[in-house]
């Protein structure tokens, strides 16, 4: 089970076990301790989905109201559905440009952080060179270092180059933090893909790059996109980078611009429109991920399991 | 395959590894360096200064502070985070009723959509689940009191994240509230390759289902649970524990100094106090216990590989 095969698509999104006939004559024997712990289990399990989901349906009817209504009655439904707390966090609290701006850095990043992460485990993992297995370990380790370590120095480096609060520099920087598990992942991944097309490719006299490109890549596709969502909601939702090095108002992404918001509420109070930003944050990731659910949990478990 | 292959993987190489180089590599050595001067980082100057910022570390009571809490989260969070992930996991794959005729186990109902809620949080920014939350505890107009105040627990309204005895656990419930979905698919999917075969086995044997959690499923989740513990333990030191106290904290740290974790130290330090340094200091800290911690798990950890 744990190693370094792709991962299958459909493992783990299907119900692992078939999923009830009406419970006929089962066997007298245990069925009341089964009884009262599939009573507690499921009783368990239903809270659990409760305490999951109250928080963000309560972030949902708090958008829709009044700040009166938010202070006095926190729990009621709205009165009627305020849609111009919307239109306000849209237009008045910049949530437009922090999304502009975060589609513009994770876009850039995204594509960044595959074509270069890929080049480089495909040479990691096909090629025996001197110093192979030492770039390998450089990549890797990158993974379980603090990052905020690296961060007091990085400021300055970014500071001394010019890319200090511009977007390219901040896709730099994030394609940079990604490569160590992207490199990783992909390396194995490459390692799996057979030799033979290669060769083949090779032998009809196609470069090494055309037969990266037009071969290897294709065939690493379900790699790619796991190992895409997973840098992508990574990247999407990355707050530490940004707030150290992007502190120029008008580059902020989403995360960084709705914390930065709420510190300002305290003098505005429209907090029914910071509520609004903070669903509207949230809503376009919850509904991919419902969309695209069988594959999102796949990026984002792979890494784990190996 | 011979031909050209060196040009191949050095132009293949070069920009990826140079990017890392520069912006990872470089400042992680960078930072070791600094940790012996006295640099500020307002201004380029500096000088060495040997022990001294490790010296003053030690005497450093905030620092002690944040050690102490920041081990805690790298203890407790992963331990009850697994915990209730191990238990929703099981109870969704092998809690379900035994039937006539139907498999030895299976899971309740509806075990695809728990799996599909619970992940929920996952996909959101720790960002923005921090900002929700610090709403939702908010004494007076917050989600969580007036939540007790309408089924008439008017007199328990604690402040929570104002209480410096009840703020940090107050955080660490956040990031226990956003982490156990990923476990539970993550465990899920783990369990369901356990071949059906042993279950039965077990079952015949007369074993219950605590019985086969602990000597059945448990031994041969051990690798994924071990993994799970390292990849949990480090966000826990690092990145996620830094946007949940930082947003969520008043201070950030407090109040008192109450939930103040190394990892934001760092951050405070250098890019409030403008001691660069120092914070480096810190952060060389921070990769000690980092490397500590995952040490200890995988040794700790190691059992002999069963396979199935």
């Amino acid at each position: 089970m744990k190693t370094t095969e792709p991962p299958v698509p459909a493992e783990s999104g299907v119900p692992v076990a078939k999923v009830d006939t009406p419970p006929g004559n089962s066997p007298k024997r245990k069925k009341k301790e089964g009884r009262v712990l599939s009573v507690f289990s499921h009783g368990m399990l239903i809270l659990w989905a409760f305490m999951v989901v109250l928080p963000l349906v309560w972030a949902v009817m708090t958008s829709f109201k009044s700040d009166s209504a938010i202070f006095s009655s926190p729990w009621a439904l709205p009165d009627k559905l305020h849609f111009d707390n919307w239109a306000r966090a849209w237009t008045d609290a910049n949530m437009s440009d922090y999304f502009f701006n975060t589609i513009l850095v994770v876009g850039g990043s995204l594509i960044g952080t595959l074509v270069l992460g890929s080049m480089a485990a495909y040479v990691l993992a096909r090629f025996d060179f001197p110093g192979n297995r030492f770039i390998y370990f450089l990549f890797i380790g990158g993974m379980s270092f603090p990052i905020m370590l690296a961060l007091v120095p990085l400021f300055y480096v970014v500071n001394n180059m010019g890319l200090l609060n511009t977007i390219h520099g901040l896709i730099l920087v994030y394609i940079a933090y990604s490569l160590p598990f992207t490199v990783f992942f992909l390396t194995a991944f490459f390692r799996t893909l057979p030799t033979s097309v290669a060769e083949a490719a090779f032998v009809d006299g196609a470069s090494h790059t055309r037969t990266f490109f037009q071969i290897m890549l294709p065939m690493a596709k379900p790699g790619l996109i796991s190992v895409g969502i997973f840098n992508f909601l990574g990247q999407w939702n990355q707050y530490m980078l940004p707030t150290v090095l992007n502190t120029d108002p008008d580059k902020r992404v989403l995360t960084q611009g709705l914390v930065q918001l709420a510190a300002s509420q305290g003098y505005k109070g429209d907090w029914s429109g910071l509520f609004a930003g903070l669903v509207m944050a949230m809503l376009p990731v919850l509904a991919a991920y419902i969309v695209f659910q069988r594959q999102v949990v796949q990026g984002l478990t792979a890494g784990a399991l190996k | 395959m011979q031909h050209g292959k060196y040009r191949f993987i050095v132009g293949f190489l070069t920009v990826p590894l140079g990017l890392y180089a520069l912006f990872v590599v470089w400042p992680f050595i960078q930072s070791i360096y600094y940790s012996f001067t006295d640099w500020t980082g307002l201004s380029p100057e500096f000088k060495m200064v040997g022990f001294d910022n490790y010296k003053r570390m030690f005497h450093d009571e905030i620092f002690w502070k944040s050690l102490q809490h920041s081990l805690l989260f790298a203890l407790v969070l992963p331990l009850v985070t697994i915990s209730l992930a191990l238990f929703f996991a099981f109870m969704i794959n092998v809690g379900g009723r035994r039937r006539a005729g139907g498999p030895v186990i299976s899971g309740v109902r509806g075990s695809s959509f728990y799996k599909i809620v619970y992940f929920f949080p996952q996909v959101l920014s720790i960002a923005i689940v921090a900002l929700l939350f610090a709403f939702a505890y908010n004494p007076d107009s917050g989600a969580i009191n007036s939540l007790l105040r309408g089924i008439g627990l008017d007199s328990v309204q604690p402040l929570w994240l104002g209480d410096p005895s009840l703020a940090l656990w107050c955080v660490m419930a956040v990031l226990v509230w956003s982490s156990v979905g990923f476990f539970v698919v993550l465990f899920s999917a783990g369990m369901a390759s356990i071949p059906a075969e042993l279950y039965e086995a077990a079952l015949l044997d007369g074993a219950n289902r605590m019985t086969t959690f602990f000597r059945l499923t448990l031994p041969l989740l051990w690798d994924t649970v071990m993994s799970g513990w390292v990849y949990m333990g480090i966000l826990a030191l690092g990145a996620e524990s830094f946007a949940v106290v930082q947003i969520m904290t008043t201070g950030p740290g407090g109040p008192d100094y109450s939930t103040t974790v190394l990892v934001l130290y760092v951050y405070q330090k250098a890019f409030r106090d403008g001691q660069a340094a120092y914070a480096t200091t810190i952060g060389v800290a921070l990769l000690v216990v980092t490397l500590a911690f995952a040490a200890i798990v995988m040794r700790l950890g190691r059992r002999e590989r069963l396979e199935f």
